[in-house]
């Protein structure tokens, strides 16, 4: 198996000198679904946003063997599909077309093969017909699949998905769970959603203060009780 | 939530909403121009105008009673601003009243310029409102950009008609925040809370720019805006685009 993402002692200071990361170390191989569970604050966004370089900290993110820097940023970007929590803020285009043929635009691919791209992601999501829909008017179920969508469609190798299922019903739930389970790619999914990370992911990462507390296969991580509520993910 | 949305029949499907973008763009501003250039006074010109529009609204399918009330909106600021006019233009007295020391007239000079600015401004919202009603705000948007609109000021109308809405919402739920815990207080006090909201509304919306900005960056985007053109003139423009062109000429050659 070979690694996909290398990091290694990643440290974080937000603009008004709050510590975001505090030395984080983690690898991740191809193929694998990695849950990244901790309390409210504990930097599972912050550690997400630096995959594919929004955030830099003292650049020891390495993606496929890529140092995560400026003349690297456009292959990362290509590679790591990142799916913010509000899809009010990833869908900003008048309708889901445009929004879904964002990136595939951007990569300079030609009319006929965006068009191929978008149809193609749609159908992924189950949401082949939507063209001409506008992103207001959705429900958030609908959101969150169209939001997947607009990085699916540049084919990324990695998938990193922050809080996928908040706020959403039981029944979009799972059938999110569905889709996310039918897509064979690496995926890195922030939640605190202890079901999602029971019928999704093999391995889990526990955070808490910036820092990683456990990492190891889900099973485990799940039974530990006492570490789960030393932590804030169980009462 | 549902708001409504200034493209509300743009779904609809007539000879007119099937036009390409950039025909109607065009012929909506040569309409406007050629409605505002027309002389003070020219009413048979005006009513031509009229017609003009009726049957192009007869096409579009759109419910006159929805243009007519959309077209509306716009007079009170008409008025506001040109309701004075006939105080202050010279001209053969039609009334006067006299009010303590102050004696003040209204002239038919004044009348009729006042007629004429809101002949003029309704027939022009009429007009835009057709446009509007009868055009995708995204083929409108793209039409202006082909046009040679500059394309920050196309991102800015788009990112606007996008967050609007959830904006509104945002100060939905601030208002209702506030309504359940207000339990009266002092004029000054409410006047506070308005502050407070309004200053909350620009932080959550300057940190909402900056996770679309993410978003956007995450997607590849480089400052470059990019497009497909896929907008296509078709045989309808051809002669939608002739015939009012015509019309609007004969107008001109009655009027001389």
């Amino acid at each position: 198996m070979n690694k996909v993402i290398e990091i290694k002692k990643l440290l974080f200071t937000y603009p008004d000198g709050h510590r975001g990361l505090a030395g984080v170390d983690v690898d991740v191989y191809s193929g694998e679904n990695i849950a990244v569970i901790g309390p409210n604050g504990a930097g599972k966004s912050t550690l997400l946003l630096h995959l594919n370089g929004i955030l830099r900290g003292n650049s020891s993110v390495k993606i496929c063997g890529l140092t995560v820097e400026d003349k690297n940023i456009k292959q990362i970007r290509k590679k790591v599909g990142l799916i913010f929590q509000d899809p009010e803020d990833q869908l900003f285009s008048l309708n889901v077309f445009d929004d879904v043929a964002f990136g595939p635009i951007n990569m300079g691919l030609a009319e006929d093969e965006v068009k191929q791209h978008v149809d193609r992601a749609l159908r992924w999501v189950n949401m082949a017909g939507y063209e001409q829909r506008s992103p207001h008017h959705l429900s958030i179920g609908e959101k969150k699949r169209i939001a997947i969508a607009t990085v699916l469609s540049v084919d990324p190798e990695i998938l990193v998905i922050d809080e996928p299922t908040s706020n959403l019903d039981p029944r979009s739930k799972w059938s999110l769970v569905e889709l996310l389970n039918h897509l064979k790619i690496t995926k890195i999914i922030a939640t605190h959603d202890l079901e999602l990370v029971k019928a999704l992911c093999q391995r889990t990462v526990v955070m808490d203060e910036g820092k990683i507390v456990a990492d190891a296969q889900t099973e485990k991580i799940l039974q530990d009780i006492p570490l789960l509520r030393a932590h804030g993910l169980a009462h | 939530m549902k708001h409504s949305f200034i493209d509300e029949y743009s779904h609809l499907n007539s000879f007119i909403h099937k036009l390409d973008p950039r025909t109607k763009l065009v012929a909506i501003l040569a309409f406007i121009l050629a409605v505002v250039l027309t002389p003070v006074g020219n009413w048979h010109i005006f009513t031509a105008y009229l017609c003009v529009l009726i049957i192009m609204l007869a096409l579009s399918k759109l419910p006159a009673l929805y243009v007519l009330r959309r077209s509306l909106v716009i007079i009170p600021f008409v008025l506001l601003v040109a309701v004075f006019i006939p105080f202050f233009k010279q001209g053969q007295v039609a009334v006067s009243y006299d009010i303590w020391i102050w004696q003040i007239s209204i002239t038919y000079d004044g009348l009729l310029i006042l007629a004429n600015v809101l002949t003029k401004s309704w027939l022009c919202i009429v007009a835009l409102v057709l446009l509007s009603s009868t055009t995708k705000i995204n083929d409108l948007l793209k039409g202006l950009r082909q046009l040679g609109t500059p394309q920050v000021l196309i991102l800015i109308v788009s990112f606007m008609y996008r967050y609007i809405f959830v904006l509104a919402d945002e100060v939905m739920r601030l208002k209702q925040a506030r309504d359940s815990r207000n339990f009266g207080g002092s004029w000054l006090h409410h006047m506070k809370t308005v502050g407070h909201i309004l200053g909350t509304l620009f932080i959550r919306s300057y940190e909402r720019a900056e996770r679309i900005y993410a978003a956007m960056l995450a997607r590849g985007f480089d400052g470059q805006v990019r497009n497909l053109r896929n907008l296509k003139f078709g045989k309808a423009d051809l002669y939608f685009g002739t015939a009012f062109s015509l019309i609007l000429i004969s107008s001109y050659i009655v009027w001389l």
